[in-house]
């Protein structure tokens, strides 16, 4: 999802770890032990960590262009305070992520780098396009719930940093998902024309949100070291019935139908069971098809562009500073 | 761009503390790049407090802070084990003399 790093196989070379310090290590991991930053770890943890932890930096920064389409045609002065919040607050969370990343010896120059490089990915979910207001209630609910299913497990994450940084997001995520499901409550309780707009949010939403969770666990490569180190703790299919089986009733209670004819309640599981997903769409998202891919990486790197003088003129105007400083000090 | 962003000279990084309330110590939160310490502190606020989660901010630079070795965590901690004796639970009080 915000991290489907875990379904690339890691590339990097092999590195053959000192067998002792790797069983203290596992070791360490089972016993649900924290790992702190400058404790000893195996390159492929390190590496894994690195590629999870920024992808899901990334994912959180470019997750405000979106929603930024909607702020200044925001129907009232408090859904626009409040839009805005959302969005300064998913700028913070990509701060702390790239923070917790950069505890792995990364800096945040590579990983930034990365990205707008195109070698690093961001959730799939940001390459679809937000059409109506409707689709500001669709995200939240939708996406940020289906955030919160994946980040609470995260915050017993055994990198200390990370489950740190996601202990706050789930903090801030929960005002996300509530703020979206009463857009989408207003909308569905409104005029017909509003309630048709909360339906085709939904309609479009639905299925991008179930693959966020990433590829079926049959074919997922994630590796099960991912599991023992205690990084990831549910399964992709896991994770996504969860978030299937909070969701309908919600959506149901909005009056609102879910684009699947297929979709029925399994008496005898107590599980919601979904038609089938199309992994092509996802596949096509992922290697940069999606309808927005282009316009989102366009944006980012003229966001970075345009704020260079910014970070420019900060360095002078502090190499000023204690230049003067320097001189009084003398005097 | 990205072309830029490679020659650009890194940010130093500040970790940030925050006191929740009076009468609570200042706390860890998390860190960030600032160029200096004012603008640290302006990023820590808008960063760390968005939710009054705190009444004052310590921005120190992350490279000014003089850290234990990991490798030394035995023989730094470990001794305090055996030192039961530096707890009251160790000491015995007969019920008659009541709390103490
Ligand atoms: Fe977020
Ligand atoms: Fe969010």
């Amino acid at each position: 999802m915000y991290a489907q790093a875990l379904d690339q196989k890691d590339k990097g070379p092999a590195v053959i770890e000192d067998p002792e310090r790797l069983a203290r290590f596992e070791a360490r991991c089972a016993a649900d032990e924290k790992i702190e930053p400058k404790d000893w770890m195996p390159e492929a943890y390190r590496r894994t960590l690195i590629r999870q932890v920024s992808q899901h930096a990334h994912s959180e920064v470019i997750g405000m262009q979106p929603e930024g389409n909607w702020v200044t045609r925001a129907p009232s002065l408090k859904r626009k305070a409040v839009l805005l919040s959302k969005i300064q607050d998913e700028a913070g969370h990509g701060l702390y992520l790239y923070s917790a990343c950069e505890t792995l010896g990364v800096s945040r120059e590579e990983v930034v780098e990365a990205l707008l490089a195109g070698k690093a990915k961001y959730s799939s979910i940001f390459n679809y396009p937000t059409l109506n207001w409707a689709d500001m209630g669709a995200i939240g609910w939708l996406v940020d719930g289906a955030a919160i299913m994946n980040q609470i497990p995260l915050c017993r994450c055994s990198y200390g940093p990370y489950a740190r940084a996601m202990i706050r997001i789930c903090k801030e995520e929960s005002f996300h998902q509530r703020q979206g499901y009463e857009i989408m409550l207003t909308l569905a309780r409104g005029t017909p024309a509003q309630k048709a707009m909360a339906q085709d949010a939904l309609n479009r939403w639905w299925w991008p949100c179930l693959m966020m969770f990433g590829p079926p666990d049959a074919v997922s490569e994630h590796s099960s070291e991912s599991m023992r180190w205690k990084i990831k703790r549910f399964s992709n299919d896991d994770l996504r019935q969860k978030f299937i089986d909070a969701t309908v009733p919600q959506g149901l209670f909005l009056g609102l139908t879910f684009p699947d004819p297929e979709l029925k309640f399994n008496e005898a599981t107590e599980h919601w069971e979904t038609g089938p997903i199309d992994w092509s769409e996802f596949k096509r998202v992922l290697a940069g098809e999606g309808p927005c891919n282009r316009q989102r990486m366009r944006v980012r790197r003229q966001t970075e562009a345009d704020g260079a003088w910014v970070r420019e003129a900060a360095r002078v105007h502090a190499k000023k500073r204690a230049a003067r400083q320097a001189l009084q000090a003398a005097e | 761009m990205s072309e830029q962003s490679k020659t650009e000279e890194p940010m130093p990084l500040y970790e940030v503390f925050i006191r929740p309330k009076a009468g609570l110590s200042h706390k860890h939160v998390g860190s960030l790049h600032a160029i200096d310490d004012t603008m640290a502190l302006h990023m820590a606020r808008d960063v760390y407090t968005r939710r009054a989660e705190g009444v004052s901010i310590w921005v120190v630079r992350s490279n000014l802070i003089a850290a234990s070795d990991p490798v030394d965590k035995d023989m730094l901690f470990e001794p305090t084990a055996s030192k039961i004796y530096r707890h009251p639970t160790f000491y015995e009080v007969p019920e008659e003399v009541g709390h103490m």
